[in-house]
């Protein structure tokens, strides 16, 4: 340290020093850098083990400093389900994106949640494959353009996007669902408490908890940072809306 | 001293436990046995059948396609297995149900209604299977009966040990049936 | 002396990994398999491991390789069209380098089939099965006995050699009772200092990948991994032979028919023909140097492959017997069992052609 400096902000030490390699204005390192936070804060960095999945958050594991397993395309969940069932006294989370979590893993999705599952399911929900390079995702808004869907999504074809938070929602197994956003400071520091909140709840082991990140991609959207900030607000979050769904003794 | 056999008959009369109790008395007295099941629908109410063996040495195959005992307790299956019995081998039907019975003079028949038996002489027509093994045992003495009744007691549940003394009875009938 | 029980193959199977210590299991019914999650889930009660009927043989998979990063013992089983439903998972497991047991007790393919025993899922099984240059080993268990005692050595290797061990058996294995010998259970302390249990304050931390997106790094990996699969194939070949010294006609034959062929070897002694059996137990590690072995023998005239398959293994044999001897095969597909008299008529026709 510089004399005459001193710190007023710094990233988690639960946060590896490398590089990361998402978009610029891209939500996910926001989302990396709250979580850890909580885990820093909570103190239970030793304890957590997390699962990435298959999309861009691929490399999680090379930027979240914890214990972290990566798992098939759509298998995160069941991924999830087998740490938490072997190592009980571990936190676990699991980290996917919507092709993972609302697609081809769908079922693993459901059936965790249905049997409560005591581990965090953090949900990053951009409405699109950013990794693969923009193809349609099962929450993409209806009428939005993507590579796969070049005249916008056709809810009579292609079906109307998944509202996933609604969906497990209802399951005996949840304890806890809430969607969340990223898209402004006040945004970012509800998501971080919500987090906070999912954790405690698992350690009171009373069931499954899941958070949706209703997140963006400039690249797949093609717009700017600030363009998709503002898709969030006028576009995702009137289909997607943000809020505590479930939570235990409510 | 190799015994291979099959019991065959219509899902529901007893023909997989009634090998599997053979085979496990056979085990009780220090032999080698198999017991391979038919399996999947047939078990639902079709025909089933399961092979027993029973040996001195150790088993080499637990399929075989020639056997020294039949035991049939349906057409179908005496149809099907009476050609399989080896010369001089035992066949042994259920006479009161099966209308065709066997033809060949090369082998030792015999046919015993234990139905009829059970029915009649001990008012329950699920032991029937134990009638035909109590006259299998008195045939081709493979197992004492005391060993047919130590197995019925350590397969059986529990909760089914009432059971055993009619068990032993309709073994003790079908004995006398031969 | 161990517990004596008669027991079904699937059963046996099932108290074996009980007894060597098995943390998880997870697994989907299939028939000619069920018994084996059924048995586990009565017996879960008395003991200390956790079980999952998973939503899909997918799911399974998955679970096993959670539960395997997690530093546990685990397994599943499955039979024929569940095993396909592995394959992604089982080629993860393999480049992560995870310890796990999976058991596929066979039916007769392809499609939905037949719940019948089959021997179908060799090429599967031994060349691989998923997508990528990865080689698990194979155990061919064909009796009671064996599904006890090739249980519990596939979670020594697994764990010997961080690698999934397939079980494959078949769903006659798996159905029929026999006599068994059960060994107390095997105290089981994990040394797994790689596995994901929490970063401690005194070490990196540990990830599982198998996600290598530089070309050489992937490279590296898989010269690693082909390292290791030379070791487990100089290290770990076994098989079984039968009347073998002085045979001049040799079945081959693994699972159900290496049974089968015990008989027809016999009743071709009693007709005077010098029939004998190798019997390969691996079948990855396949014992090419042992048939090599046999092939080069002067007096050894040929070679038979029996087969509940369109000819498979068969393939093996004549890779490693190499045009040195005539290799025949005969095979019935279906779920059916070839008899003794079809096999013995068909070698002593092809012997009469010599």
């Amino acid at each position: 340290m510089r004399e005459g400096y001193e710190v007023i902000y710094q990233k988690p030490k639960t946060l590896t020093d490398n590089k990361m390699h998402y978009c610029p204005g891209c939500i996910h390192g926001i989302m990396h850098k709250i979580f850890m936070e909580v885990v820093e804060e909570m103190d239970i960095q030793e304890k957590t083990v997390g699962v990435c999945p298959v999309g861009c958050s691929v490399f999680a594991y090379d930027y979240m400093d914890v214990d972290m397993q990566e798992a098939a395309h759509g298998r995160a969940a069941a991924v999830a389900t087998a740490i938490k069932r072997m190592l009980p006294d571990r936190m676990v989370f699991s980290y996917q994106g919507d092709g993972d979590l609302a697609a081809i893993g769908t079922a693993e999705t459901l059936h965790a949640c249905n049997r409560g599952e005591n581990f965090l399911f953090i949900f990053i929900n951009n409405g699109i494959y950013g990794m693969t390079g923009g193809q349609m995702a099962p929450t993409t808004l209806n009428g939005q353009k993507t590579t796969t869907s070049p005249l916008g999504r056709d809810k009579k074809s292609m079906g109307s996007p998944l509202k996933m938070t609604e969906m497990v929602t209802p399951l005996d197994g949840v304890a806890f669902a809430a969607r969340v956003s990223g898209n402004n400071p006040a945004n970012v520091r509800k998501a971080k408490r919500i987090f906070r909140k999912a954790l405690e709840i698992q350690q009171q082991n009373i069931g499954t908890q899941f958070v949706e990140v209703v997140s963006n991609c400039p690249s797949g959207w093609k717009c700017t940072p600030v363009e998709s900030m503002d898709w969030i607000v006028e576009q995702s979050i009137p289909y997607y809306p943000l809020g505590i769904f479930k939570e235990p003794g409510k | 001293m190799l015994n291979e056999m099959i019991f065959a008959g219509f899902g529901g009369q007893g023909v997989l436990s009634m090998g599997k109790l053979l085979a496990y008395a056979a085990m009780k007295e220090g032999r080698e046995v198999s017991w391979m099941p038919s399996y999947g629908p047939e078990m639902r109410g079709g025909t089933a059948n399961c092979m027993v063996n029973v040996s001195d040495k150790p088993i080499s195959s637990p399929i075989v396609t020639m056997y020294d005992v039949v035991i049939a307790l349906n057409q179908p299956s005496l149809d099907k297995f009476e050609p399989k019995v080896k010369k001089g081998g035992i066949l042994i039907w259920e006479s009161s149900t099966i209308k065709d019975g066997p033809k060949r003079d090369d082998i030792r028949v015999f046919a015993i209604p234990a139905v009829d038996k059970a029915n009649k002489e001990l008012k329950n027509v699920q032991v029937m299977n134990m009638l035909i093994l109590g006259a299998l045992v008195k045939v081709n003495d493979i197992v004492k009966k005391e060993s047919l009744i130590v197995a019925l007691k350590e397969t059986l549940p529990e909760r089914h040990h009432k059971l055993i003394p009619l068990n032993e009875k309709a073994i003790a009938l079908g004995m006398t049936l031969v | 002396m161990g517990e004596i029980r008669f027991m079904k193959g699937n059963e046996a199977l099932a108290e074996a990994a009980i007894r060597a210590g098995m943390q998880g299991y997870f697994g989907y019914p299939i028939t000619p398999q069920s018994e084996v999650i059924e048995y586990l889930a009565a017996e879960e009660p008395n003991h200390d491991y956790t079980l999952i009927q998973a939503e899909s043989e997918v799911a399974s998979i998955n679970m096993v390789y959670g539960g395997a990063a997690a530093g546990a013992r685990v397994m599943t089983t499955t039979s024929s069209p569940g095993y396909s439903l592995m394959q992604e998972g089982v080629s993860y497991i393999a480049c992560a380098e995870l310890p796990c047991v999976v058991a596929n007790i066979a039916r007769g393919g392809p499609g939905l089939g037949t719940i019948q025993a089959g021997q179908g899922d060799y090429f599967q099984a031994v060349k691989g099965g998923g997508h990528g240059d990865y080689r698990q080993i194979v155990l061919a268990p064909n009796s009671v006995q064996e599904m006890v005692d090739h249980t519990i050595l596939a979670f020594e290797l697994a764990d010997k050699y961080r690698t999934p061990v397939l079980i494959l058996s078949d769903g006659a294995i798996g159905q029929m009772m026999e006599k068994v010998e059960l060994p107390d259970p095997i105290p089981y302390k994990p040394n797994k200092p790689w596995a994901t249990t929490g970063k401690t304050h005194d070490r990196e931390r540990n990830y599982i990948t198998s996600l290598y997106i530089q070309s050489d790094d992937m490279e590296r990996k898989n010269i690693s991994l082909q390292k290791k699969f030379r070791k487990i194939e100089e290290k770990e070949v076994r098989f079984e032979e039968y009347m073998i010294e002085d045979a001049e006609l040799i079945i081959t034959a693994y699972g159900v028919t290496s049974r089968t062929s015990k008989k027809i070897v016999d009743l071709a002694r009693e007709a005077g023909i010098k029939l004998g059996l190798h019997r390969p137990i691996t079948l990855w590690p396949f014992p090419s140097e042992r048939i090599i072995e046999l092939a080069s023998d002067d007096k050894v005239k040929a070679f038979f492959s029996i087969e509940m398959s369109a000819g498979q293994m068969v393939e093996d044999v004549k890779l490693a017997v190499n045009g040195r001897k005539p290799t025949f095969f005969y095979g019935r597909t279906g779920g059916i069992i070839p008899t003794p008299e079809e096999v013995i008529d068909f070698i002593q026709k092809k012997a009469g052609e010599l």
